[in-house]
């Protein structure tokens, strides 16, 4: 009887959970990385591909012919295809343990502030910095934009936890309404700073708005791996009270789960994940919200499985929307946010279509 | 076991719980009865942890509840609430199956399979295994919960307890009876069981002591003839109460409804 019983689709949270799932996604997040590569407006040949990577692992030197390839992969598009994977992993890794901690499908990372808060602290920084800092291709747009953008949304979380905060103890629905509160005043500012932009001001705003990964460099990839990756392996150690948050706070602490650690641990590492990401590539919509709903419905609640399959599906998701992005209307690039709801969002449906079925 | 003293909590003005001291023995079924709003969830509330008294002490094992790991006190006490909605779908299985959750250090060790088919059995509930657990009627979901606790106690060192909130609220009768004499064997096997009822013969038959609570404070405790007595019946639900055989008791409803 009890053989058998954790196959059955979307219900099972397994104590022996599908094994399978998580190095499928990690294959499917290679598939994309290798696509991202060697894919684009610019063709590069597998064996030019192979060449490259042969000389950057010292084993043959390169081919002349192969030097404009080099270029292309290792300066342009392999740093902007693992800053996406990271991003993405931070986005669907925190979703996942939002939408578990606020026990509520449709939570994401956005609730908390992190989005609002950056979007203010970059469009402060576009509109306030510009004269300051001269061009934003320059240190402007390399690093200041994200260090606003990363302490306004880490400000926003602080401040709606605060509020929150009940003798001692984070409530969750005052969370919730606490965040709306802060999210509805950061949407304001915005609109504010929109209206005193100039068009060029607001145009960056509003690129930035949609998201982009176009900015990606080498330096920014150990920061994103410090301030991203790190909080993403402590998010996965969230799986257990997550399992147990999932028959109720009350319940949790009965099965032995300090509950007020967990919610703080969880709210901090997932802005924090959010932030570093979103600070380098704007607001990506779609990833945090729906990407753990995806793979819950394919794998089950069980979040030891669902937060690396989430984060690992965030990546990749991320990557591949971002080749279609710089690809479809090349050399202009599409808002890269934008892609990831067109690609994820009929798949999305169709999942949802088939299982109501 | 589990020893409350002098236990007092107020919230908004209002004492929920006044001075009641209570004490959960090994080998042991406690019933608690009261009218609505006497105090007996927020006694078990207090109980188990989930609130502080703001006068009195719990204790487990001698030792104050802060002072606990809440780890180590999930090895040794269960509970089973009255509502637990789930934040996503599981089948009935996975629920059970977060009842080893304080002590499988390998998900789906041999160990924990055993335990949650063991618990599903002695439940009834092993038929329901594979069901969502949203789709089982209200009763059903009780049982589970109960496997639930029960996993949760397999292989626990004691003493250990076991406190329920109204586990036989949407049980048919059949299923009250399988529920108390659960709770019976699982006090023969030395846990201590504490468990709220509304039905006062399901107390008279299903426990060793009862405790009665009326407006926060205790109208009597100790062996059911004495606790379920008619005139201490009379003065907590002013009702009138006749004696049946066997320590049972029956409201006098043609006198209550009138003519």
């Amino acid at each position: 009887m009890a053989a058998g019983v954790d196959g059955i689709g979307g219900t099972g949270l397994a104590l022996r959970a599908p094994a399978r799932a998580v190095p499928l996604a990690a294959g499917l997040l290679l598939a994309s990385l290798l696509a991202a590569v060697l894919l684009g407006p610019a063709r590069v040949s597998p064996a030019g591909f192979l060449a490259v990577v042969a000389d950057l692992l010292g084993l043959a030197p390169l081919p002349a012919e192969f030097a404009g390839d080099r270029a292309i992969l290792s300066v342009v598009r392999a740093p902007r295809a693992l800053m996406g994977a990271l991003i993405g992993a931070g986005l669907a890794c925190a979703g996942a343990v939002m939408q578990g901690l606020f026990r509520n499908p449709l939570a994401d990372p956005g609730l908390i502030g992190v989005s609002s808060g950056a979007a203010l602290m970059a469009a402060a920084g576009i509109v306030f910095g510009g004269g300051l800092m001269g061009s934003r291709a320059g240190l402007l747009g390399l690093w200041l934009l994200p260090l606003l953008a990363f302490a306004g949304g880490l400000g926003a979380t602080f401040l709606i936890a605060r509020l929150a905060m009940r003798e001692g103890s984070v409530g969750v629905a005052n969370l919730l309404l606490a965040g709306i509160g802060v999210n509805a005043l950061c949407v304001a500012g915005l609109g504010l700073l929109v209206a005193i932009a100039d068009d060029r001001q607001a145009r960056d705003i509003n690129f930035w708005l949609l998201g982009s990964l176009a900015g990606a460099r080498w330096v920014h990839l150990p920061v994103l791996l410090a301030l991203v990756g790190l909080p993403c392996l402590g998010l996965l150690r969230l799986a257990r009270p997550l399992n147990a948050l999932m028959l109720g706070e009350r319940e949790a602490f009965h099965l032995g789960v300090q509950v007020e650690t967990a919610k703080r641990v969880a709210v901090v590492l997932a802005a924090v994940a959010v932030a570093a990401g979103v600070a380098f590539s704007g607001i990506i919509a779609f990833i945090g919200l729906l990407v753990p709903h995806l793979v819950r419905m394919a794998v089950g609640a069980e979040h030891r499985i669902v937060l690396p399959c989430a984060g690992l599906l965030g990546g990749a998701l991320l990557v591949a929307a971002d080749l279609v992005a710089r690809s479809l209307a090349a050399p202009a690039e599409l808002p890269v946010g934008v892609v990831t709801a067109l690609l994820g969002a009929p798949f999305f449906l169709l999942l949802l279509r088939r299982q109501s079925a | 076991m589990i020893t409350g003293e002098g236990l007092s909590l107020r919230r908004g003005g209002r004492a929920l719980l006044r001075d009641v001291s209570v004490q959960l023995a090994a080998g042991e079924v406690l019933a608690v009865v009261g009218p609505n709003g006497a105090g007996k969830s927020t006694l078990l509330r207090l109980l188990c942890g989930d609130l502080r008294p703001d006068a009195g002490v719990v204790l487990a094992e001698g030792r104050a509840l802060p002072a606990w790991r809440p780890l180590d006190l999930a090895r040794r006490r269960a509970v089973m609430t009255q509502h637990a909605n789930l934040a996503f779908p599981m089948s009935a299985r996975a629920v059970v199956g977060l009842g080893r959750l304080p002590w499988h250090g390998h998900p789906g060790s041999a160990r924990d399979e055993e335990a949650v088919r063991e618990a599903m059995a002695r439940a009834g509930v092993l038929p329901l295994a594979a069901r969502a657990y949203a789709t089982l009627s209200g009763g059903e979901q009780q049982r589970v919960q109960l496997a639930r606790a029960l996993a949760q106690l397999d292989g626990a060192p004691r003493p250990a307890a076991l406190l329920l909130d109204e586990p036989t609220a949407s049980l048919d009768v059949a299923h009250r009876v399988a529920l108390l004499r659960i709770l019976r064997e699982l006090a023969g096997e030395g846990l201590a069981v504490m468990v709220i009822l509304h039905d006062l013969n399901e107390a008279a038959i299903g426990a060793d002591r009862v405790l009665m609570l009326r407006d926060g404070a205790v109208a009597g405790q100790g062996s059911v003839a004495e606790v379920l007595d008619p005139p201490r019946l009379r003065e907590v639900y002013g009702l009138d109460f006749r004696r049946l055989p066997d320590g049972l008791v029956m409201p006098d409803y043609g006198a209550a409804l009138g003519p």
